[in-house]
């Protein structure tokens, strides 16, 4: 039987415990609140973005821009969205399944797979392991800003346009509301047109496969049009993954923590339980003891 | 947005302005005339596919007989024959705009134009000093507007 001293010990220990991850709480929630106007905020303009530019790969010749062409080898970039710290349940563990599991796949095709991470959990993964990481940007979550994406966009534009990969893909976690995020896994490079993808307003369909660059008019002139618009998208687009992932996370770890908050709670009150128990049981024993030792001196 | 491209009325042109903090406009209009890279440019409802980059400049709708106008700085504008999509890097409706703290900023930019030094800051101060222009301009559309 634990002695008195240790149980108290243990309550005590687990009362800590509970004080610390209610404090976690509450700064994921007040953090998840920013995260969450921010990504509320910044959605509209990327999906508008992505919407033109998929409008306009349709229509202007893949040739014309080096981001829409599509490159003939074999090289697979996956971009890891993680976050940087944890204690955010299982919100690097779902990730990094999914994307362990995208690299198997892939490699298995006969592609040659690199990985490129963000956030400190997907560096340390894949440290670890064997794939190949080409680029890593651990730490920047605390203070995330545009300048992040517009860091990432250059590298990865770079690289792309290097030939060092023919095809980039991108696994985060989406924020879908504060008890939901989904892993999403999205081709970003090269840009693709919005092609099946079906209810596009109605007329210039009907023109069929006639893809003729004549029916769009450009000001100024295509190239310079593409040339500031398409790096602009990417950029836009990464920030925007950056900021879902890191509402996704905040969201994530609030909910972890209030599951830890709950658990501890139950925990005290059972040791609490066992401790009065225990106490009980010992005070009764004292008084037997007594009362018998009183009635053998009679 | 695709989805909203197909339920839009005839004879009307669905706007969205947009720039990277949040959906400022999102409406079905008459007509819209916005500053184009190399000229201004009206739309009609039916206009042809066409892409343009902004200048700093006017942006004005007209939703029956209310017009309305706003500031715009930069930025993309996408039209299709029944929606125009402005991805601004910076817009601001009239009514939203201060007009004393506009004319301010006018002021300011005036003297720093003035002052002159490296051509990166008096080329900076000629930028601010547009946009400040700009702003009280539209600003004072709506004054006009509502004396009228």
């Amino acid at each position: 039987m634990p002695s008195l001293q240790s149980l108290r010990r243990k309550i005590a220990s687990v009362k800590n415990t509970q004080k610390i991850t209610k404090a976690m709480k509450m700064v994921a929630a007040a953090k998840l609140k920013r995260a969450q106007d921010r990504i509320l905020s910044a959605r509209p303009y990327a999906h508008q973005l992505r919407d033109v530019v998929r409008h306009l790969a349709e229509r202007a010749s893949p040739v014309s821009h080096p981001l829409l062409r599509k490159h003939e080898g074999h090289k697979t970039e996956l971009l890891v969205i993680t976050s940087d710290r944890g204690l955010c349940g299982a919100f690097n563990a779902n990730i990094l399944r999914q994307a362990t599991e995208f690299l198997r796949e892939h490699a298995e095709q006969g592609e040659q797979v690199s990985v490129s991470a963000s956030g400190r959990k997907g560096c340390d993964f894949f440290r670890r392991r064997t794939w190949t990481i080409r680029q890593e940007w651990p730490g920047i979550f605390d203070r995330l800003s545009f300048e992040h994406a517009l860091d990432m966009g250059q590298d990865i534009i770079q690289h792309y346009n290097d030939g060092t990969f023919d095809q980039l893909y991108v696994v985060y976690n989406e924020f879908k509301s504060v008890m939901q995020q989904r892993v999403v896994i999205e081709k970003l490079l090269p840009i693709e047109s919005l092609d099946e993808e079906a209810g596009g307003p109605g007329p210039e369909r009907s023109e069929g496969t006639t893809k003729t660059v004549g029916a769009y008019l450009f000001e100024p002139d295509e190239h310079e049009l593409l040339e500031t618009l398409l790096p602009k998208h990417f950029q836009v687009q990464a920030f925007r993954v950056l900021l879902e992932s890191a509402a996704a996370e905040q969201a994530a770890r609030m909910t972890a923590m209030d599951g830890a908050t709950r658990n501890a709670g139950e925990l005290i009150q059972k040791v609490t339980l066992f401790y009065n128990k225990t106490r009980q049981a010992a005070i009764t024993k004292e008084l037997m003891d007594i009362v018998g030792g009183a009635e053998a001196l009679k | 947005m695709a989805e909203t491209g197909h339920t839009v009325p005839s004879g009307k042109l669905l706007l969205e302005v947009v720039t990277p903090d949040k959906l400022l406009v999102s409406e079905y209009v008459d007509q819209v005339s916005a500053p184009g890279a190399e000229g201004d440019f009206g739309v009609l409802p039916g206009h042809c596919h066409f892409l343009t980059t902004l200048r700093i400049g006017e942006l004005h709708y007209r939703i029956g007989e209310a017009e309305h106008y706003m500031s715009v700085l930069w930025g993309f504008v996408d039209v299709t024959p029944r929606k125009v999509t402005v991805l601004a890097e910076i817009a601001e409706k009239a009514e939203d705009i201060d007009v004393d703290r506009a004319h301010a900023a006018v002021v300011k930019a005036e003297e720093r134009l003035e002052r002159g030094g490296l051509p990166s800051e008096v080329e900076e101060a000629r930028v601010s000093l547009e946009k400040a222009r700009l702003r009280e301009k539209v600003a004072e559309r709506l004054k006009k507007q509502g004396h009228a």
